[in-house]
Parts: structure tokens; sequence; C-alpha cells
């Protein structure tokens, strides 16, 4: 008795520290390997804390689908999510949603003022729309459009220029056209002020 | 893009038997290839920080349908965007003008359009007449008989007339009065219960006036349901 109270007492201290390693299902550790304890992100894999719960189902969904061909994306998560059933996908998405999310601050801070006036008001003489009309006032998303306030610079910027350069989204997604328009300084200064929002 | 243009060549590109499938389908490749250089050469903002100013009604159409849906048929994104397709040009070219001169508030849409000349507002509104996908739909239908009685019978104690008295039978509208079939429900659910304060602002009043004691007069479940009835016309 002694014993099993005692695992129990330290299961209980492992399990009352976030994240805990020792709470977490397998499948979530599945996830965290790569995109950080604590799911808010690590190098290449973005912060998935925090995220909206239907926009990390559709991009599970255009994984299997193989619609989202950037590099790592299908380096990575096509295989990642190959034999993730809906449910599970659900369950995970859930999860991670409710994760109070970290903002990565690591863009350009003097690019950062620029930025935010591209993501409120687009560039309207360069076909540049408003960020702003989808994303929120926040970047914070809805429903299925990401949130994108904290993400990390790279990531960031990484998305935008790849759209640019011709990978796709879902079908649904209006970013290829979106951010083909965007030249590098404007990518820059987005990615910079995202990187900051909270 | 790519994959919009490949669908409308493959309409017209026909059947063909024996050795003519290859050069058919060498020949799609190609028409492909041109249109998707075509499309990318709107190019990127000039980098120096001076934006380049893309001419070009394709340019400002594809512009117009990132947010309004890629076929014109609206979109929900943190604002809901209404259905362009199909909308008289009468209508939209007024509500251009009254975003520009502020008379209708909403910075976004003031920002986009006070950048365009007066012949690309025609050409623009002109254009989407003649778009017509299926409506974007997703409204509730628990109150689709109660709008449907609404849109035809009006609602006289409130002195509310029947919507398609205006409107039209169908919701297809006239001259400036505007289509309301399939219409983004969240859109018309907005401009009803909000019309006060984004619409009729300033000292010129517009042709929409008309809407301000309607929209006034009913209650939130009636908007909610006529705005679903006619978000499912066709």
């Amino acid at each position: 008795m002694k014993r099993i109270g005692l695992k129990m007492a330290i299961m209980a201290i492992l399990a009352s520290s976030a994240p805990s390693w020792a709470g977490e299902s397998a499948a979530v550790r599945n996830c965290t390997w790569c995109h950080g304890t604590g799911a808010q992100g690590y190098t290449v894999a973005p912060r998935l804390a925090g995220q909206r719960p239907q926009y990390i189902m559709s991009q599970i969904r255009s994984f299997r689908e193989h619609a989202r061909d950037n590099p790592f994306s299908k380096q990575y998560m096509w295989n990642a999510v190959a034999a993730l059933d809906s449910q599970t996908a659900r369950d995970l998405a859930n999860y991670f949603a409710a994760i109070p999310p970290k903002g990565a601050n690591d863009g350009d801070s003097t690019l950062a003022s620029r930025g935010r006036t591209i993501y409120l008001d687009g560039i309207p003489e360069a076909n540049i729309v408003s960020c702003y009309a989808c994303h929120g006032p926040n970047a914070e998303g809805v429903r299925d459009i990401p949130r994108l306030g904290g993400l990390a610079y790279f990531y960031l910027k990484g998305r935008l220029e790849q759209w640019g350069q011709g990978y796709h989204s879902g079908t649904e997604s209006p970013m290829p056209m979106v951010a083909s328009h965007l030249g590098p300084n404007e990518i820059e200064a987005l990615a910079s002020y995202l990187s900051f929002v909270k | 893009m790519v994959a919009a243009c490949s669908v409308e060549l493959d309409a017209s590109g026909g059947r063909r038997g024996g050795r003519n499938v290859k050069a058919t389908g060498l020949r799609l490749i190609l028409q492909t290839a041109v249109l998707a250089v075509a499309f990318s050469a709107t190019g990127h903002a000039a980098d120096s920080g001076v934006p380049v100013r893309q001419g070009g009604l394709e340019a400002k159409l594809e512009y117009c349908k990132t947010c309004h849906g890629l076929s014109g048929q609206g979109y929900l994104g943190y604002f809901p965007m209404p259905r362009l397709a199909g909308q008289q040009p009468e209508y939209i070219e007024a509500q251009l003008r009254a975003f520009i001169e502020r008379r209708r508030t909403n910075p976004i849409m003031f920002n986009v359009a006070h950048v365009l000349s007066p012949s690309m507002l025609t050409a623009l509104a002109t254009h989407f007449r003649g778009l017509n996908p299926k409506p974007f739909g997703g409204a509730p239908r628990g109150s689709l008989a109660e709008g449907k009685k609404i849109f035809e019978e009006g609602l006289p104690e409130a002195n509310v007339p029947a919507c398609s008295a205006c409107h039209g039978t169908e919701g297809k509208g006239q001259n400036e009065i505007p289509r309301l079939a399939g219409q983004v429900y969240a859109y018309t659910v907005g401009q009803l219960k909000g019309w006060k304060t984004e619409r009729g602002q300033g000292s010129a009043v517009d042709t929409s006036a008309i809407m301000a004691p309607t929209a006034h007069n009913m209650t939130r479940s009636q908007i909610e349901a006529v705005a679903a009835y006619v978000s499912y016309l066709q």
C-alpha cells in the first residue's frame, strides 16, 4: 500500500505541473516531439497551442489529402497524420486549442509598425488585401481561419513565401492568391508584426 | 488560380479519339502554362516600399474575389463578406461610391474602393452580374417558412412592406435595388440589425434610405428568418 501510495503521489506531482509528459497521451506526444513540449512550437514546427481547432483539423485533412504540399509538410506531416482517425484528430485539435499560447516575439521590431499597417489596411493600390478582414483585429482567427498572433517569424515568413512560389493549401483557401502579391519587404514586415501580437 | 483555369479549359477541350489525344493533351498543358504565366504576371508589390499601381480589370477582380469568394459567392471571414455574384450593377456601383464618400461606414471597403477610377468602378460592377455560383449556404433552417411569409407578405402590423415588392418575387432585385437571392446569411442579418450604425451616414442620403424604417421595425427573430430564407434562393 505504501509503495502504491508513493507512486500515486509522484504521478500526482508530475501531472499537476503543466505541461506534463506523465499526463499526455501517446497521440499528443507524437505531436509534441516536433511541435515542442506545451505545443508552443519548435524550430520549423509551428506553435499549435491556442490555435483554432477547426483550422488544425482542416490542416490535418489537407496533409492526409496531400493538398498542402510545402516541403516540410510533405516531408513530415503527410506521414505524421496518415494513421490519424478523425476522432483522434478532433481530440488533438481541441486539446491543443485549449493550451494558452506563448508569443514568439522573434520578428524584427523595427518592421513591426509597417507590418501592422499592412495587416490592418492592406495595400489597395497593389491589390493586397487587409489581413484583418479574415484573421480579425488581433490576428486571432475564427472558425477555420487560423490565429496568426505570436507565431514564429520564420514560420510566417516561410508560409507567405511558399504561396508566392506556388505551393498549395486546401482548395478553399484564398491564401495562395493573397500571398502571391506580396513582395519580400511586405512579407518580412507582416511576419515581424505578427510574431509580436498577443 | 491555375486549378480554376484548368477547369475552364477542360470544359472546352472535348473528347478526341486515337492519336489526336496526345496532341490535345500537350496543347492543353501549354495553354494552362501560358495562362498561369499570364496570371502570375500581375506581379508583386514593389519592394522599395512604393506600391506599384496594378493596372487591369483582371487583377482588380482577383483582388475582390480574394475576400468576396473565388466565384463572388461571398465568404465568412472575421466579418461576413457579401455575395457579389449576380448582383445589380447599379447597386454595386452605388455602394462603392457610398463607401468612398463614407455614407456607408466600413474602413476596409473605404480603403479598397477609394483607389478605384470611375471606369474601373463601372467595369467591376458589370462583371459580377454575369457570375452565378450556388448560394454560400449554412443558414439555420428552422424558420424558413416564417421567412418566406415575411418575404412575400411583409409584416403589415409592423409597417414592414413585402420584400418581394421591391426586391422581386425571386429576390433578384432591379435597377439599384439589390439582389438578395443567395446572399450570405450572416451578412444580411448584420445589415438589417445594424442598419443605423453602418448605412445612411453623413449628410447625403442615398436611395437605400427606405430600408432604415423597414429594418428598424423588424424584430431580431424576424430578421433572422427572412435572412435565412433569402440565403437559400437561387
